[in-house]
């Protein structure tokens, strides 16, 4: 069965933006519908927003109307920093019943569910094995607030599979990811000048690249994956070579026994470090990903090329003087306009709009399509811009927006006043400003 | 939980052929690391063998050993051996053996219990010099997937723990996990028997109270702990080893599912702990003295 009517709830978190970009790009699929409380964080052509909480009636009168063929759900908040407690198992818990009892009425026509979860579903502890396989139990019950309502929606789902055999039930279970765009407590974490572990401890770290998160749950669309699946990315590094790789120190401040303790006092000193990400900075975790390679996906990035690529976004950040991402500096979500984009005679369609389309709209909205799979090259270990060669720093521009390619060009003519670098960046440049 | 029923895999004969396909899928070595997937680190390991394991293996126990062509030279195998010495000597020397003796030298991978995993400073430590937690299916996915050697002690800490005046006299070799881990990896069980390290370090007593506070495993006399300190803790007695590495036992022969087998896998456990203990006496009995064999 091919998914032609999509379904995404959670369109304004990362994943789910994501995914309705990459969706919408292929003719095949029909509808992309998102469903959110909060408006989308990128730029999208034809999927359209639905302001909703996770009401279930709502949501089964979308799901008949729009005769949605898949569901994908990806909503789950898997870290504890992003939001309280109680809206989390909200969230987890009531919204991921609601989804369910949405795409199982009696007229749906929902083929297929993909469900994002996370490795957080495995815990995180002493007796662990060194890889968990998608059919392993966690040994013990969950310990933190955060853990347990990710069991416990993946129970219901579980249950909800069983129920509707006819019904192709995907639950991604993604490792730690990494990406500028993402805002998880390890990538603030990570960003950290020097990065404290507790004494004693050098806990194995598997990550996923955003890029690759956002293209499993694709696969998960494109392809009928039944069963449970875990996303991490091939390869696991002692925590000591993460630092290692990013050019920073670490240093063992917290102690091996009342780290709880001493996690709190640093939370009140502006670093949050949440339970879940304490066991791991303990015990480690990796999970064994053979089984969604089986079906065919491979990933674009390693798990040291993940941290590599992070490093250079780091490098870049300091000097664009704000942490880029966040998601959406660039673009703003304006109902008017999206609805005069989507439904006016006046606008001119073309097929299959390429690049310069984009620049169409009014209010020069930016090319949101990061880019894909760069070219993989071995490491180098400068740990600053300027000894960034110059085809890397042009092939990270792609993703700039305007404001950051004019303050790079002013660093640059200050600094090396590379001409290919400076070539490239007026290139870019004239392209955004210049009407369509 | 209904997952594992979901993501069961029907019949038996289909597992088999998915597990090979799954072997191809691992991921692949990424040449500029210094360090495994599993933590271990090249260059920690080779630090300690070149200065501490290289003197104890050449000069301090004069290792002696036998039968090093029963190692296979290559899919995985599961080396057994017995287990004694406060804080062991043993498998560091057996380890040494394969990479001086061998003719295609391999790492061994050691197994430890979940205990170090969770210890401070055992936990950073172990790993890096080939340390793995004793989980089945660590075992297993190194054996089956990875075709590695694994160096096993069943009797586990029943074995270190022991005192001076029991000593070769084997514990209970666990309920029998290791034979179940070899069978589910389809790799061979190489059975070792270790003389020397008994008197190298000797425990005389448990002190019950002091391991409560310490929150170690156990907390042994010897000759050097705990009144020399941390010193102490590896004070070794210059014993002579001998390492014999005994006849392979196969468990790929043994029909489809062997592991489903209980009996077969305590009776398999049982020959093994006999063969050990029977080859201990033997090299005990014609040992003329403690330190110089």
């Amino acid at each position: 069965m091919s998914s032609k009517r999509v379904l995404i709830t959670g369109l304004s978190t990362y994943w789910g933006g994501r995914l309705a970009q990459g969706l919408e790009q292929d003719p095949d699929i029909e509808t992309v519908i998102g469903v959110d409380r909060r408006p989308p964080k990128v730029e999208l052509e034809r999927t359209e927003w639905v302001e909703v909480a996770d009401s279930h009636s709502l949501i089964r009168r979308i799901v008949q109307a729009a005769e949605i063929d898949t569901v994908v759900d990806t909503r789950l908040v898997v870290d504890s920093v992003v939001t309280s407690q109680r809206r989390a198992h909200e969230n987890n818990v009531i919204g991921t019943m609601n989804l369910l009892a949405a795409c199982s009425g009696p007229y749906s026509c929902v083929k297929k569910v993909v469900f994002k979860s996370s490795a957080h579903y495995y815990g995180c502890e002493q007796d662990d094995p060194a890889y968990f396989t998608e059919d392993m139990l966690r040994p013990h019950a969950p310990r933190t607030a955060l853990e347990r309502d990710i069991v416990e929606a993946e129970a219901s789902v579980s249950d909800f599979a069983e129920k509707h055999p006819d019904i192709t039930v995907t639950v991604l279970r993604f490792a730690n990811g990494l990406g500028p765009q993402l805002n998880t407590s390890h990538m603030r974490y990570l960003a950290l000048p020097v990065v404290p572990t507790i004494l004693g401890f050098d806990p194995r770290y598997q990550f996923v690249d955003s890029d690759d998160m956002a293209a499993v749950l694709e696969h998960a669309v494109r392809n009928d994956l039944d069963g449970v699946y875990n996303a991490g990315a091939d390869g696991v590094l002692a925590l000591t070579e993460v630092t290692d790789l990013l050019g920073k120190q670490w240093a063992p401040l917290l102690p091996p026994w009342g780290t709880g303790l001493a996690a709190a006092g640093l939370s009140r000193a502006g670093l949050r470090i949440p339970p879940e990400m304490l066991q791991q900075l303990r015990f480690g975790r990796a999970i064994d990903n053979r089984k969604l390679k089986a079906t065919g996906y491979r990933y674009h990035f390693t798990t040291r090329e993940t941290v590599m690529r992070l490093r250079e976004h780091q490098r870049i950040a300091t000097i664009l003087n704000r942490t880029r991402g966040r998601n959406g500096d660039g673009y703003r979500y304006e109902r008017e306009v999206e609805e005069f984009l989507r439904r006016s005679p006046s606008v001119v369609r073309r097929d299959r709009p390429a690049e310069p389309v984009k620049n169409v709209v009014p209010g020069g909205r930016r090319a949101a399509a990061p880019k894909r799979a760069r070219a993989r090259r071995p490491a180098a270990a400068p740990p600053e811009y300027d000894e960034l060669e110059a085809e890397e720093v042009i092939a990270l521009m792609r993703s700039f927006d305007t404001p950051d390619l004019e303050a790079l060009r002013r660093y640059e003519e200050g600094r090396a006043g590379r001409e290919s670098v400076l070539r490239a960046i007026d290139s870019l440049l004239s392209r955004a400003r210049s009407p369509a | 939980m209904a997952e594992d029923v979901r993501t069961g895999l029907g019949g038996a004969s289909t597992e088999v052929a998915r597990r090979e396909d799954l072997r191809e899928l691992l991921p692949g070595i990424e040449p500029e690391r210094q360090v495994t997937d599993w933590g271990r680190s090249e260059r920690v390991e080779g630090l300690i063998d070149r200065t501490v394991v290289d003197f104890l293996y050449h000069l301090w126990f004069r290792c002696e050993v036998e039968g090093i062509e029963n190692v296979p030279d290559d899919g995985g195998a599961l080396i057994v051996s017995n287990h004694s010495g406060a804080l062991p000597p043993d498998a560091a020397m057996i380890v040494k053996a394969v990479k001086e003796e061998h003719t295609r030298p391999r790492p061994v991978h050691l197994t430890v219990e979940h205990f170090f995993k969770g210890y401070p400073g055992f936990s950073m430590l172990l790993p890096k010099i080939g340390g793995v937690a004793a989980h089945p299916a660590n075992v297993q996915r190194l054996l089956y997937d990875e075709r590695q050697l694994v160096l096993v002690f069943p009797e586990g800490r029943k074995g270190t723990e022991k005192l001076y005046k029991d000593r070769y006299r084997l514990r209970r070799f666990g309920r029998g996990g290791f034979v179940e881990a070899a069978m589910r990896g389809r790799a061979p069980i190489v059975p070792v028997a270790v003389v020397g390290a008994e008197e190298a370090m000797p425990a005389f007593a448990q002190i019950k109270p002091l391991q409560r506070l310490t929150g170690l495993i156990y907390f042994p006399i010897t000759p050097t702990w705990p009144h020399l300190g941390l010193f102490g803790m590896v004070g070794y007695l210059p014993a002579k080893f001998k390492i014999r590495f005994l006849p392979p036992v196969r468990t790929d022969d043994m029909g489809e599912e062997p592991w489903e087998d209980k009996a077969l896998v305590q009776t398999v456990a049982h020959d093994v702990r006999a063969t050990i203990q029977q080859e201990l006496y033997d090299m005990v009995g014609k040992r003329r003295s403690v330190w110089f064999g």
